[in-house]
């Protein structure tokens, strides 16, 4: 008998080679489709979620499941808006920091009693009643560092980082606060370890200095006082160069960019950090059968070997646009390819 | 990589610094030669395309690139624009967009990059309707159109602003950029526009191709 999804995962997150390699197609739009609804309307009830991720587990097989339903969420949380669409995962509406200034006023939601995050933590709960020890249920937070894109603005936020010091230090601890008291909320609900999304801590969006001064301290006391193991996703951004810093933090895992080399990353993380990735999903729309089975094998083949691998996207979200047909032909080909040990992946059919 | 002069070299390291001081020195030093905007093409275009390339290569973050645009707008506002006339008199006509989406970064390094280099461009704003682009670029006889793209679903809709565009016989240009054309070359294509570019400094080395091509004849 094969492994439940969570021992697949606790395996492979020890560095040691499972039944198979873990993976997860975060397709989080795609059930509202079936289910006949909008968008907005398929993450207006936490029920929706529940079996919408039920059914992505029984169409796909993914290994880990998540209630956590778009970033901009957190934006409803703060008391701002999300502008739905009904193709594409919402955005965050006009900043709920409209001049730097109001940093000084601002408030973080109460967990308790807020509707927003509430909906999510009920959904985790009776997922959880659902799959039990099962399959591991991921929660998400937006890290300290990476909320204010949506508080204030991208634009907004650089110019008070190089303008407004005081001002950037005192956002990054009400976020900080908020963050650790959110992620301990999902783990509570039953969710099993925290994604921490962080697109900031890419050395693609912000500098070595930054991510030394404020990135690297911030994550290092959010995981420390998070209680359960907590992977750093960073949306698409490159990570090679700060995956000492990752390890510093305390992370178990990060995400492999499509963009970089996943032979190199998996070379520098070996038994040192899980990595989660990195088909690249934007191009998916494109694959045919053949570069489907072809792609997923070269994943395997360059992160597999040794275990402390999990296929998956790059950016942690599979866009609307992308066919079912591609995401089932992934699932069939990890359960082809990904089946340990990995022998082929030394012979010539690699 | 692109090849810089020395006076490049210095902005490039300026900017990239933060150094604002510098930066205007520098300019200011280059207006003192004569009283026209030729520096902006020797040395400011040059200055921001290898900015561009650096921040694609992986060796300096969006941030810098974004801090060293708005820099090189002010200085060079303040410096070149306020003592000489406009770089162009009537064309190129230039407009920039983003189709329902509400990230606006990409559109504010585009803006800045391209007035630092001269070029005065009509800013469409954010979260708009691709028939909407269409008709304004219509109503303002727009030569080039920049639209700037973060979603997939945002980026699809640029095709229909080519079937808009096309369906009047308009001869605008239409430029796009953003992470969805970075990380699936064939999608500029597959909408339907008539180039990419990888970064603001690639934007600019486009607009002023099609420039010195005179598009708008």
């Amino acid at each position: 008998m094969g492994m439940t999804s969570s021992q697949r995962l606790q395996e492979t997150l020890s560095h040691r080679e499972p039944d198979r390699v873990p993976y997860v197609l975060p397709a989080t739009m795609h059930p509202s489709r079936e289910m006949g609804l909008t968008i907005k309307d398929y993450f207006s009830r936490p029920g929706n979620v529940v079996a919408g991720q039920i059914r992505l587990q029984k169409k796909f097989g993914n290994d880990i499941l998540c209630c956590y339903p778009f970033a901009a969420l957190e934006i409803l949380a703060w008391g701002g808006e999300a502008i739905y669409f009904d193709d594409g995962p919402p955005n965050a509406g006009a900043p709920i920091i409209k001049n730097p200034e109001d940093i000084l006023r601002l408030q973080p939601p109460e967990i308790k009693g807020n509707p927003a995050l509430q909906g999510i933590l009920q959904a985790t709960t009776d997922l959880k009643a659902i799959v039990g020890d099962d399959t591991p249920i991921a929660g998400v937070i937006v890290s300290p560092l990476s909320l204010p894109i949506m508080q204030m603005g991208f634009e907004a936020y650089l110019d008070v980082i190089y303008e407004r010091p005081d001002l950037l230090e005192h956002l990054l601890r009400i976020n900080t606060e908020y963050c650790v008291a959110w992620a301990n909320s999902q783990l509570q609900a039953g969710a099993a370890s925290i994604m921490y999304s962080d697109p900031a801590f890419s050395p693609s969006i912000m500098s070595p200095d930054f991510l030394e001064r404020y990135g690297l301290p911030i994550a290092m006391n959010v995981v420390s006082r998070i209680k359960g193991s907590v992977m750093i996703h960073l949306a698409s951004g490159k990570g090679m160069s700060v995956v000492d810093e990752i390890s510093r933090a305390g992370f178990i895992a990060m995400s492999a960019s499509a963009e970089e080399d996943l032979a190199s990353l998996k070379a520098v993380c070996q038994g040192k950090l899980g990595l989660v990735g990195n088909l690249n999903a934007l191009e998916m729309r494109y694959w045919c059968a053949e570069e489907v089975e072809s792609e997923v094998k070269k994943a395997i083949a360059q992160a597999g070997p040794g275990g402390g691998f999990v296929l998956s996207d790059n950016h942690g979200e599979i866009p609307f646009l992308v066919d079912e047909e591609i995401l089932l032909g992934v699932a069939e080909a990890v359960h082809h390819w990904g089946q340990y040990p990995l022998d082929w992946v030394t012979s010539d059919e690699a | 990589m692109l090849k810089l002069n020395t006076l490049s070299k210095r902005l490039v390291d300026a900017l990239l610094h933060i150094d604002e001081e510098e930066c205007t020195m520098l300019l200011k030093n280059l207006l003192s030669q004569g009283n026209d905007l030729s520096p902006l093409e020797d040395v400011v275009i040059p200055a921001l395309e290898h900015i561009g390339l650096t921040w694609e290569e992986g060796r300096i973050s969006l941030s810098q690139v974004y801090m060293a645009g708005r820099i090189c707008e002010r200085v060079v506002e303040e410096v070149f624009l306020t003592a000489c006339s406009s770089r162009f008199d009537h064309h190129p006509r230039i407009a920039i967009g983003v189709i329902e989406d509400h990230h606006a970064l990409g559109k504010r390094m585009v803006i800045s990059a391209l007035r630092s280099s001269g070029f005065n461009l009509l800013d469409y704003g954010h979260g708009l309707k691709a028939a909407d682009l269409v008709e304004r670029t219509l109503r303002d006889q727009v030569d080039i159109l920049l639209i700037s793209c973060l979603m997939l679903t945002s980026a699809v809709r640029v095709k229909d602003v080519m079937e808009g565009l096309e369906k009047t016989g308009s001869r605008t240009v239409v430029v796009v950029g953003g992470a969805p054309f970075r990380l699936a070359p064939q999608l500029w294509k597959e909408v339907g526009a008539q180039h990419m570019g990888r970064s603001s400094g690639e934007a600019v080395r486009i607009v002023q191709t099609l420039t010195e091509n005179r598009i708008w004849e």
